[in-house]
């Protein structure tokens, strides 16, 4: 049945994810501005709030599925800070990947330690088939050298899992996913990246100089190269099918924020905001406020919707692309939009809308720019290789 | 729980429609536009698919299923993919009935609902639109005034479908006291009530395909009966929510049609050498119209949800239409580019849709879900 209503249980935990939000939003100004910080593990707070995934045991087949409510989570989550959390949650990105790609045996010796994931290098960006970093198998090492940035949770990661060629003539099918631990000797944390926004976010640089590593750090042990295509590419592209519509979520938990706290000095400024009127109506602030609103609404729904496949067991790969372009081009406009109708009070850094202007920027380019992600729909839709539409 | 599933029933409604709207529907649609008529034929098939009589109470004579503004918009959304002005004029008749069904009194359901059971198409309109620049739904120039037992109605009303052969008009009026939503009244008035002009049938940029009119009401009379919702009036909220619910489904199915026709057409064209589709200014027109048709269409289903569970539709349906009516003019807009020279030539539909777009994006009251 079509449903977009909330049932009581999903409203307790939304309720309370908003509840830790409130608190985290508290610091978010603070580690914003001291961005060589970073914020704790475990807010002073948390010792008066129960752990929110206690709230899961009471849930049944009636509630919102479990993808679902987790990107409404995320969302909740984001609305409070990009970073600042009640409790921060254990793994990184790098957990993903060895969960896709490593053996039994690599997973369960590296699953207790938090992994980051190096794809992105000085070079290359979204042509991530484009990896200079090199691993030279040496009797029974692989030495690795080469330089990453961008490595989210670089910094306070245990690990990471590194994308390197073995073979740079076999362009993708070179490329292979290497487990290397913090303090092996070669392996240089260079700086936290200084950016825009998320700026309490560990974001770091590495550089790998002659890093010898063992032959079994090689995520699934599979060192062929195969011929033809770029199967073993295409595996690992996949993970992130998954994460693109969690990317869009984070992006409009600070969107919604910002709508929210636009709609509420709007208010108190004596604009009033209805959906009844027509265009003759309403002011213009009213009217652009609504269209953002629009805009956030639409990029929520295309959201859940690409998580509710998933959770129906149903293809999604289109969606996940479509629900990633639309968030990341909704939220760019309504923090843009937000600013523009509370003018000096948008931009003054005694609020957090600037900040959330400066954090949701990223979330149209990781994890595929807007611009990869209608890439890939454009060759869906049409039937087309990546070597017809380039 | 958030669920993006339609029921069985649901899907089975949509698919029927799908295949209606492809093989009946679609060929009529250049002709009906070129000559401003829409033969009864097609009227009575999409009738005889019981649209409308299967969600009336079988103790009016129609079919007993459960009254599901969400199932009308998946329907509405099909046969748009058709075309626009027929999808219009076939569901014309619910603009004026399902009121009826969600508001009226007993009486008056029991007198005009089995208008709506029979096997062939009854034209009977809603008329809220008012020609005028600054035309609000929340600011209607058409008044009642309470005279004696009943009321009197004046003002003038655009955009009437099928008045030409409607019995009835459900006329949307500002009564005098009240404002906002609380001040909206609708009335029961026959085509012969003393008073009413129907004026020629209008000469519009689209939906060219369902012959609308004006009306002019001179100081009509009408009895205290004549009043949706008896002595308690109608819910003004939901009126215009499940209208601009309607709209946004019919946008949707508009911009389907454009985004599946430039589709091939893109791959086809040669230039340089390539498909244009190859290239990624055009491919991306292409992204953009499959994502912003997934946006409408969970704005519209939202919104319909919100009146299938009798809620304040108020918000999800401004949203949603206003959203529809952004994304679907620039659907239009960008297909008929991607035909280039040839979008602007009468034998390609997607002038039509261009058209259709524009005039779609600024109505408010036409029909209901």
């Amino acid at each position: 049945m079509i449903d977009f209503e909330l049932t009581s249980n999903d409203k307790k935990l939304l309720d309370a994810v908003r509840t830790e939000a409130l608190v985290a939003r508290q610091y978010a100004r603070h580690y914003d501005e001291h961005e060589h910080e970073f914020p704790p593990d475990e807010l002073p707070e948390a010792k008066d709030f129960p752990n929110v995934w206690s709230l899961f045991a009471g849930r049944t087949a009636d509630d919102t599925s479990m993808g679902v409510i987790s990107l409404l989570m995320t969302m909740g989550q984001t609305w409070g800070d990009y970073s600042v959390r009640m409790r921060r949650g254990k793994g990184g990105l790098g957990n993903a990947a060895l969960r896709a790609a490593g053996t039994p045996e690599q997973q369960a010796k590296w699953n207790d330690l938090t992994l980051a994931m190096a794809i992105t290098e000085p070079g290359c960006g979204s042509d991530s088939a484009g990896v200079q970093c090199t691993a030279v198998l040496d009797g029974d090492e692989w030495v690795v050298n080469g330089e990453k940035i961008f490595v989210t949770t670089g910094c306070r990661a245990d690990g990471v899992v590194v994308w390197a060629t073995i073979d740079k003539s076999a362009g993708r099918a070179g490329i292979k996913s290497f487990l290397i631990e913090k303090g092996t000797p070669g392996f240089v944390v260079a700086h936290k990246e200084k950016k825009l926004g998320i700026r309490a976010d560990d974001t770091a640089a590495y550089v790998f100089q002659n890093c010898r590593i063992p032959r079994g750090n090689l995520l699934g042990l599979d060192e062929s190269i195969p011929r033809q295509g770029s199967g073993g590419f295409r595996g690992v592209m996949k993970t992130f099918n998954m994460t693109r519509p969690g990317v869009a979520a984070i992006g409009l938990g600070m969107a919604e924020a910002a709508l929210d706290f636009t709609r509420e000095q709007l208010e108190k400024a004596g604009a009033r905001i209805e959906y009844g009127p027509g265009i003759h109506g309403q002011s213009a602030a009213a009217q652009k406020f609504l269209r953002l609103e629009g805009q956030f609404e639409a990029a929520k729904l295309t959201t859940l919707h690409a998580a509710w496949l998933g959770d129906n067991r149903q293809p999604n790969n289109d969606e996940a692309s479509i629900c990633k372009a639309k968030a990341g081009a909704a939220v760019r406009e309504i923090t843009q939009g937000c600013i523009e109708l509370l003018g000096p009070l948008g931009i003054s850094r005694e609020h957090l809308l600037e900040k959330w202007f400066r954090d949701v920027r990223i979330t149209d380019i990781y994890e595929g720019t807007g611009q990869i992600q209608r890439l890939i729909l454009a060759r869906s839709l049409l039937g087309y290789t990546s070597k017809e539409l380039k | 729980m958030i669920s993006f599933g339609p029921t069985e029933e649901q899907a089975m409604v949509r698919d029927t429609l799908r295949e209606f709207a492809s093989k009946e529907i679609r060929p009529l649609a250049r002709e009906c536009d070129e000559t401003a008529t829409v033969p009864d034929a097609i009227l009575d098939a999409a009738w005889q698919l019981g649209l409308v009589s299967t969600q009336i109470p079988e103790v009016y004579g129609g079919g007993g299923e459960p009254r599901s503004p969400i199932t009308n918009v998946l329907a509405l959304e099909e046969l748009a993919f058709g075309d626009a002005a027929l999808a219009i004029a076939a569901l014309s008749p619910a603009g004026f009935a399902m009121p009826i069904l969600d508001m009226g009194t007993d009486e008056q359901k029991k007198t005009y609902l089995p208008l709506f059971t029979g096997e062939r198409f009854h034209a009977a309109s809603l008329a809220l639109v008012e020609p005028s620049p600054v035309f609000d739904a929340l600011d209607l120039r058409t008044v009642a005034e309470p005279k004696g037992d009943g009321f009197v109605l004046s003002g003038r009303k655009s955009f009437v479908p099928l008045a030409d052969r409607a019995s009835h008009f459900l006329v949307v009026a500002r009564s005098t006291a009240r404002e906002g939503f609380a001040g909206l009244d609708a009335f029961i008035v026959p085509r012969d009530a003393h008073g009413l002009e129907i004026s020629p049938l209008e000469k519009n940029l689209g939906l060219r395909g369902v012959p609308s009119a004006g009306l002019v009401l001179d100081r009509v009379e009408v009895g205290r009966a004549a009043r949706l919702g008896g002595d308690a009036g109608i819910d003004g909220r939901r009126l215009v929510a499940s209208s601009r619910t309607a709209l946004a489904a019919v946008m949707l199915g508009l911009s389907r049609a454009v985004m599946e026709y430039a589709l091939p057409y893109a791959k086809d064209r040669i230039a340089f050498g390539e498909a244009i589709a190859r290239r990624q200014t055009v491919a991306f027109w292409l992204s953009d119209m499959r994502i912003e048709i997934d946006s409408m269409r969970w704005l519209t289903w939202q919104s319909g949800s919100s009146l299938e569970k009798g809620a304040d539709a108020t918000r999800t349906s401004h949203l949603a239409r206003q959203y529809a009516a952004d994304a679907s003019m620039k659907i239009a807009d960008d297909g008929l580019q991607v035909l280039g020279g040839h979008g602007f030539i009468r034998e390609h539909p997607v002038e039509l849709w261009y058209r259709s777009a524009r005039t779609l994006g600024v109505l408010e009251g036409t029909l209901a879900v």
